[in-house]
């Protein structure tokens, strides 16, 4: 079975500075997978590369057992052009810190809108879906709303409706709880938690260590740029092997 | 003894007493008022001793030269407004696309346009003519020059392109105003460029261009008058003949200083509900119109004296 996510020995930098320092990790399908650790550590950058909002510097990186962002033949790389970028992105939804909203749209045109203008479905369907999905993260009431009628866990769960409407493979979360008020936080984890039941791929960057035991099925701890060590969450958060696992552990549990 | 008991703490649920205190008093106020009269006095009496034939204005002032003056202004303010916008947009996404020629470009015409003044460039399209015979488009247009470039077309060049480079500038601040978790999360949806853009961003940055374009569009009003340069006929041109027909050219001048002032303020309005439109999701509650304005401040006048009590 192909790997959902594959990467190998991925470096990211910034001019100077040196954000992923070869990275290697496989997500399977199906797969919850969470990536722990500092912050500065890389994970979000990690993560933005899947989706090709970052560029790799050097390594593959794989997802569904295509190279994103570059074509090769033979052994040229070819850069993708931009419309070909957008197609794969279609794939892989992405769940972001600060929600981005789209501020000008009520609750259900933020979810209606990548179907219409990216996958040009009727504004009928679009809507039909759309109100499903709200009606699935809870929100069927607030589909009239503006985001700033909304509360940040509402709309947060509006942000994931958004990215499951395009039907993807594969759903990125760039810790999605991090800006939300501690009691609205359990109910975005619940949504998490129906779709990891549902089977959906999800690669999850989190603080949440309670969600990364119970719905995780593998844990990546990072710091500065690598992989300092992963497996299962049972083993990882409970059973550190590494010092630096050990100590950040202690400060977040 | 027992009913007043109950009746006590009925009476506490209408609220505490109202505090009754002696208000400040504002003397600066009935200071500046009786100062401000006596100068408008003065400016009033001042006019009055001249040697002013009111009656001209209202006389004139739906005069049919008048009319067609006015709706001539307000023609070549759109249709200059129109390609002011429309350029300006263009401009402004060009300067901020990642092609350098395209950069480069908007660059030199901002630099250009805005650095010379719109007076020297009405009177340049107008006199293009002197170095150019002819018009040769090949097979789509040909013409003498002067027969192309007419004054409403000067006109029209001369305003809107000047426009153009400050609207480019005005939707610049407007479109980088647009938090980029907007542009990322369209793009992580899959969307191109060219609908990030119009479906997300410009959506957005309207909030930012509307309220200066509002201001660019009641200047570009009254910069129409400069437009008497290219023999382009509108409201002042028209006052200042009959001006100098009745010879009342003073009043005529009042006469379009007030339908300009009427111009303006219709604008002002409109700019209002433009502004409010683009509000939509930004804010809770809509600000309200002008008319829930009027009829929300009337109602605390007459209950003014209950809420200062």
């Amino acid at each position: 079975m192909t790997a959902m996510v594959k990467a190998e020995r991925v470096h990211k930098s910034y001019g100077a500075v040196q954000v992923l320092k070869g990275i290697d990790l496989e997500v399977a399908p199906r797969e919850v997978f969470c990536l722990i650790g500092p912050s500065g550590s890389g994970k979000s950058t990690f993560l933005r590369c899947i989706n090709h909002l970052e560029k790799i510097n050097s390594g593959r990186l794989y997802v569904d057992g295509e190279l994103v962002g570059y074509r090769q033949q033979g052994n040229k790389l070819y850069e993708l052009k931009d419309r070909e970028v957008a197609a794969k992105r279609r794939d892989i939804g992405m769940v972001f810190q600060r929600f981005n909203l789209f501020p000008h749209m009520t609750a259900v045109e933020n979810v209606m809108e990548a179907p219409i203008q990216v996958k040009r479905e009727s504004k009928a369907v679009a809507r039909e879906r759309a109100l499903k999905l709200l009606d699935r993260v809870g929100l069927g009431d607030k589909a009239g709303n503006y985001p700033s009628q909304l509360s940040g866990g509402q709309q947060q769960r509006v942000a994931i409706a958004r990215a499951l409407a395009m039907e993807p493979k594969l759903m990125l979360f760039d810790e999605p709880t991090s800006a939300l008020d501690p009691e609205l936080v359990g109910d975005v984890l619940d949504v998490m938690r129906g779709l990891a039941e549902d089977g959906m791929t999800m690669v999850v960057v989190t603080h949440e260590m309670g969600f990364a035991r119970e719905v995780g099925d593998s844990v990546v701890f990072m710091d500065d740029g690598v992989v300092v060590e992963s497996g299962h969450p049972r083993d990882v958060l409970t059973n550190p092997q590494h010092e630096r696992t050990k100590s950040f552990l202690s400060k977040v549990l | 003894m027992t009913v007043e008991k109950i009746d006590k703490p009925g009476s506490k649920a209408t609220g505490p007493e109202t505090l009754k205190a002696i208000p400040v008093r504002h003397y600066g106020r009935w200071v500046a008022a009786v100062i401000i009269l006596a100068l408008l006095a003065m400016l009033v009496y001042a006019f009055a001793r001249g040697d002013v034939n009111w009656g001209a204005i209202p006389d004139n002032f739906f005069n049919d030269e008048i009319l067609r003056g006015v709706g001539k202004t307000v023609w070549i303010t759109i249709a200059s407004m129109v390609l002011g916008v429309v350029l300006g947009i263009i401009l402004a996404v060009m300067r901020l696309s990642k092609n350098p020629v395209t950069q480069a470009v908007s660059w030199g015409y901002i630099w250009f346009f805005r650095g010379t003044p719109v007076y020297v460039q009405l009177l340049l399209w107008f006199n293009l003519g002197l170095i150019f015979k002819y018009i040769n488009l090949g097979p789509i247009y040909q013409d003498e020059w002067s027969d192309f470039m007419t004054p409403f077309l000067a006109a029209l060049l001369g305003l809107g392109l000047n426009e153009a480079a400050y609207m480019a500038e005005i939707c610049r601040a407007g479109i980088q105003a647009v938090d980029e978790g907007q542009t990322e999360a369209a793009q992580a949806l899959g969307m191109s460029h060219a609908k990030t853009l119009r479906r997300v961003v410009l959506p957005q940055a309207m909030r930012v261009i509307v309220p200066p374009t509002g201001n660019e569009f009641i200047n570009m009003l009254k910069t129409t008058s400069l437009v008497i340069a290219v023999q382009y006929w509108d409201l002042l041109q028209a006052s200042q003949e009959i001006g100098s027909n009745t010879g009342a050219s003073a009043e005529m001048l009042f006469l379009a200083a007030a339908w300009y002032l009427i111009l303006t303020s219709v604008l002002s309005v409109g700019q209002y509900y433009l502004e409010r439109y683009y509000a939509r999701g930004s804010t809770r509650n809509l600000p309200p119109t002008v008319f829930q304005r009027l009829r929300a401040n009337l109602f605390s006048l007459s209950n003014r004296s209950g809420g200062v009590a």
